[in-house]
């Protein structure tokens, strides 16, 4: 399946509009999305229900038409295309596995609408259901199968029939939390492997962390920022972005100083150090924003803090400090061999290098 | 905001894909063409009148043509056309003869009186005068008033009666399971019987020469046509159905409210009325409407036990076909059932319905503690058992009115009735009704799974009207229908010949059974697809296939139950029937339902049983292979099959 050109998928100032049942008013599903993605690279759409992110994945599948843009597969554009006519697969959230069929079945059935001779088709199957590690399963029916091996199966329909693009639909949400991770990690592998271009909608970020090339954050119909997954959790544009990805504190603060890469911002009356600035000027209020891993207590250091809460939870030492008026959560990994502090001490918060960035 | 380009890319979309295109259309044409066309014909014959009358040649002035009558021969002036020849087209609305006073056709060439020769003329007007003139037409007034009181009086009974037995199976502790396996068995009969089998029977048992009345009681002047009789045999033809819903609505009802004001200290005649009662209220309200508009429209019960108790339905029937043939009167009427069954329904479907779903929703937490009280237990039961018996003995009447030498004087068995029969016409009414409902069957089945996929799955313009259209028949009363189709076929379409030929065959009577199961099809297809996820559909059609090999390969096999069960509903329903058909059947065809009418009214009640007790083993085995199938091969089988 390699030798066959891989495609991008293009949106044009793409909208879509919708009445809403309750109060009849219009309002933007999505709101003027435009975005490429390259042929081959792994593209999730994350972000909040209702975001728009489902919407804009079914109008890439033709199952609802945008009221204003256009949409392109490679250069062609695909508006008007209905959704049998579209190079594209997707992989459903409830599966939308053919009761009816067995495995084999299911799997054969876009062969079969595409009229590929019997023995291609048999050894088609026969590799794919290899790669999703389905093989000897051929004729059980559907309710045969647990909920990883419906998953694998709709994977594997999807995929067979070789798509320029494949779709997913919040596919592992029906599946409980251990099998997530494990077939996130699955789906990433034979998408590696085919080299096929993918687009994959979900609301959890850690799945979208782990999965993608690039992250699409939407939110109310527009996209909120778009990046790799590390530019997107440590230099989040955004207060709704930094607050949708992890866990994040937000300090307020003034500007006091700029010098070249670094700026000295007040908090609560403290100086601290941030790098990069891009954009502020001395006397300017700011918002730093605090990952709770990014943070150090130590007996001396440049934000003095309270700590209210500590707890240890294996991994980490869980601290809740104030700084100032403001909670600060903090995780402090692998604490063996530190101090650990109690509720009532006072210790003092630095940041780690290139940890923090500024809004 | 901008203007928005979704709607015409559906419409791209819609176009792409040619079968579905054809399909829609030819779907609306259908629909339009067999039952809109010939309601709305029947609403024109209402308003529109064509008027005939005699005028004096003399008199006529039409146009620059002027007929006169010179030297006793007969001349249009004005007129290239010959001093002989009377030419129609010439003179707008006159027909092609001259006619004596008497009526009688002058030939070309007689020796005619100038004062007595005449031409027919048609005036073409609308007006509204039918109505008035039918509501002051005593008749009319009668039935009219009749149907309704009838309805509301069935509609009481059996929901009371429904409401009984719901209760008594969801609430009481039913010890004897015979009594369990009686109410299946009533709840059945009704679907399996022909319409008028109760009315058949109660003449039997409880008539002038009755079993129990005369035979039992020595009661002679026993007389059950009227409004009792029908009364009775409707509420007992019609109360299942409200059994078989209120049921459904009782089993939704959580038990923890009821027993929450148990707690509080309500007794347990205070739960029912102020909980239990007050949640059914909307459904009690629905099964009576239900069960009104089947009442009004129910046209073989009062036809065979009405006696001189006449409602709108056989009062039109008996207006077409009896000797005043007045057909505008007769329209008009029917207008007025339409518009009484039509105002019901839709109250029914888009009010009653919608509270119905609203107070009770989602299923009961768990089951509920039955009552075991003696005295709750006991006369419940009793009245129910009662019943059943009652319904059990109507029907078992019918083969032994088969069976008996002569009913009301000598019950000796013989098979006599079923001979004569055979040695009748008998086997050809058999083979012509099993034939015509047979080939009514996949029709009807695959149509309406056709419709409930488009109304469910698919989003297009004309969308709105297939769905209202399809279920608007269920509204329509059987002899409305046939009224309908013989004002709008019975000229061809527009009375202009075009189609006339199915007028009078066997296709138009395979047309009516379709119309009048397609209805309870599409229901079941709409309530079957809207249990399956839309992505399955949405998949196959992501991974190429069109809409038409989408419903082949997935929808249509998902939904084979209810496939099979639209096959065999309209196979039942159809070879059943008679309100519709029995105005437009010809001698061409025997029916059964219509033999049996015949029979029962000429009082050969032996032959009618006998043809009554055939026909109620055919449609028993076709349920009972129904079951087999659905059983071995339906789709349950294939998704309830377990790991070995």
């Amino acid at each position: 399946m390699a030798n066959k050109e891989k495609k991008g998928v293009r949106l044009e100032h793409i909208s879509k509009i919708y009445n809403d049942p309750k109060t009849g008013k219009e309002f933007y599903a999505v709101n003027d999305v435009s975005l490429t993605i390259e042929p081959g690279s792994f593209v999730t759409l994350l972000g909040p229900s209702g975001c728009g992110k489902t919407t804009t994945l079914r109008m890439i599948a033709g199952f609802e038409s945008p009221d204003a843009g256009e949409i392109y597969l490679g250069d062609e554009p695909i508006n008007a295309l209905t959704p049998n006519k579209r190079d594209t697969a997707m992989v459903f959230q409830s599966y939308a596995l053919f009761p009816h069929y067995n495995v084999y079945d299911n799997v054969a059935y876009g062969l079969k609408l595409r009229k590929v001779p019997k023995k291609e088709m048999d050894e088609r199957i026969e590799r794919i259901l290899d790669l999703v590690e389905l093989t000897g399963m051929e004729s059980r029916m559907t309710n045969q199968l647990s909920g990883g091996q419906q998953q694998r199966v709709a994977l594997a329909r999807a995929m067979v029939v070789e798509p320029s693009v494949l779709l997913f639909d919040e596919p592992l949400s029906n599946l409980d939390a251990k099998l997530r991770v494990s077939m996130r990690t699955e789906i990433r592998r034979i998408q590696q492997t085919l080299g096929i271009t993918a687009v994959y909608v979900t609301h959890d970020q850690a799945e979208a962390m782990a999965i993608s090339d690039n992250i699409i954050i939407m939110n109310k119909g527009v996209i909120a920022q778009m990046g790799t997954p590390e530019e997107i959790y440590h230099k989040p544009q955004s207060e709704f972005v930094a607050d949708f990805i992890g866990e994040v504190n937000f300090l307020d603060g003034e500007v006091a100083e700029v010098k070249g890469g670094s700026c000295i911002v007040k908090v609560a009356g403290h100086p601290v150090e941030v790098a990069n600035p891009d954009g502020f000027a001395a006397g300017k209020a700011c918002r730093l924003v605090l990952r709770p891993e990014a943070g150090i207590l130590a007996d001396t250091g440049a934000l003095p803090c309270r700590v209210v809460l500590s707890c240890f939870m294996g991994a980490y030492q869980n601290y809740h400090v104030m700084v100032g008026d403001t909670l600060v959560k903090l995780c402090d990994y692998c604490p063996v061999g530190r101090k650990v502090y109690k509720v009532g001490d006072v210790a003092y918060l630095s940041f780690r290098d290139g940890c923090v960035s500024m809004l | 905001m901008k203007t928005r380009q979704s709607a015409a890319l559906e419409r791209k979309k819609f176009f792409a894909d040619p079968v579905m295109v054809v399909t829609v259309v030819l779907l609306t044409v259908l629909l339009a063409l067999f039952i809109l066309y010939p309601l709305a014909m029947l609403l024109l014959d209402s308003v529109y009148v064509r008027e005939t009358n005699l005028v004096l040649v003399t008199d006529i002035q039409a146009g620059n043509a002027e007929v006169n009558v010179k030297d006793g021969k007969i001349a249009v002036l004005n007129n290239k056309s010959k001093a002989e020849t009377f030419a129609v087209d010439e003179l707008d609305g006159a027909w092609g003869y001259l006619f004596a006073k008497n009526g009688r056709v002058l030939k070309e060439g007689t020796e005619i009186d100038p004062e007595n020769c005449y031409v027919k003329v048609q005036k073409n007007y609308f007006t509204v005068d039918a109505f008035p003139r039918i509501f002051a037409d005593y008749t009319f007034n009668r039935a009219f008033y009749n149907t309704l009181l009838l309805g509301a009086i069935t509609g009481f009974g059996s929901v009371i009666i429904g409401l009984l037995f719901a209760y008594v199976d969801c609430y009481v502790n039913v010890r004897q399971r015979a009594v369990k396996k009686m109410f299946d068995v009533v709840s059945m009969l009704p679907v399996v019987s022909p319409p008028f089998v109760l009315s058949l029977s109660m003449i039997l048992l409880f008539g002038r020469g009755g079993l129990i009345t005369r035979e039992l009681l020595g009661i002679y002047d026993s007389n059950v046509y009227g409004l009792g009789g029908i009364a009775i045999v409707q509420i007992l033809t019609f109360f299942p159905v409200c059994y078989m819903m209120l049921k459904g609505l009782l089993k939704n009802i959580d038990p923890s409210m009821e027993e929450a004001a148990r707690n509080m200290g309500a007794s347990r005649m205070k739960v029912f009325t102020t909980v239990t009662l007050p949640l059914m209220l909307p459904g009690l309200g629905n099964a009576f409407l239900v069960t009104f508009i089947e009442s009004v429209a129910d046209f073989a019960n009062p036809m065979m036990i009405g006696g001189s108790y006449d409602t709108l339905a056989t009062t039109i029937y008996l207006r077409i076909t009896g000797g005043s043939y007045d057909i505008t009167g007769a329209a008009a009427m029917a207008v007025v059932l339409l518009a009484i069954t039509l105002v019901l329904f839709l109250i029914q479907k888009y009010y009653l319905e919608a509270k119905t779903a609203a107070t009770l929703t989602g299923k009961a937490s768990r089951a509920r503690a039955l009552i075991d009280d003696r005295s709750v237990r006991v006369p419940l039961t009793t009245i129910c058992s009662a019943l059943s018996a009652f319904v059990i003995l109507m029907y078992i009447a019918i083969p032994f009115g088969a069976l008996f030498k002569l009913w009301g004087r000598d019950y000796s068995l013989s098979l006599k009735w079923f001979q004569q029969l055979f040695r009748d016409d008998g086997f050809k009414a058999f083979t012509d009704s099993f034939i015509l409902s047979l080939i009514a069957s996949p029709i009807t089945a695959i149509l309406s799974m056709i419709i409930s996929y488009l109304v469910v799955k698919k989003r297009f313009k004309s969308k709105a009207f297939i769905e209202f259209v399809s279920m608007l028949a269920m509204a329509v009363p059987g002899t409305v229908l046939g009224v309908g189709f013989i004002r709008g076929f019975a000229n061809g379409i527009f009375r202009t010949g075009l189609m006339q030929g199915i007028y009078g065959t066997g296709i138009i009577l395979v047309i009516v059974f379709v119309v009048r199961s397609l209805p309870v099809g599409t229901r079941s297809g709409i309530s079957a697809l809207r249990q399956i996820d839309k992505s399955i559909e949405e998949s196959a059609y992501d991974l190429g296939a069109g809409s038409a090999k989408v419903f082949m390969t997935v929808t249509l096999p998902l939904i084979k139950d209810s496939f099979l069960s639209g096959l065999v509903t309209t196979f039942v329903r159809s070879i059943t029937a008679i309100s519709a058909i029995i105005l437009l059947v010809t001698p061409r065809y025997l029916l059964i339902t219509c033999r049996i009418n015949e029979f029962a009214e000429k009082g050969a009640y032996g032959v009618a049983c006998a043809y009554a007790t055939i026909l109620i083993a055919i449609v028993y085995a076709a349920i009972v292979i129904m079951n087999w199938v659905i059983r071995h091969f339906g789709t349950s089988k294939v998704m309830k099959a377990k790991e070995d």
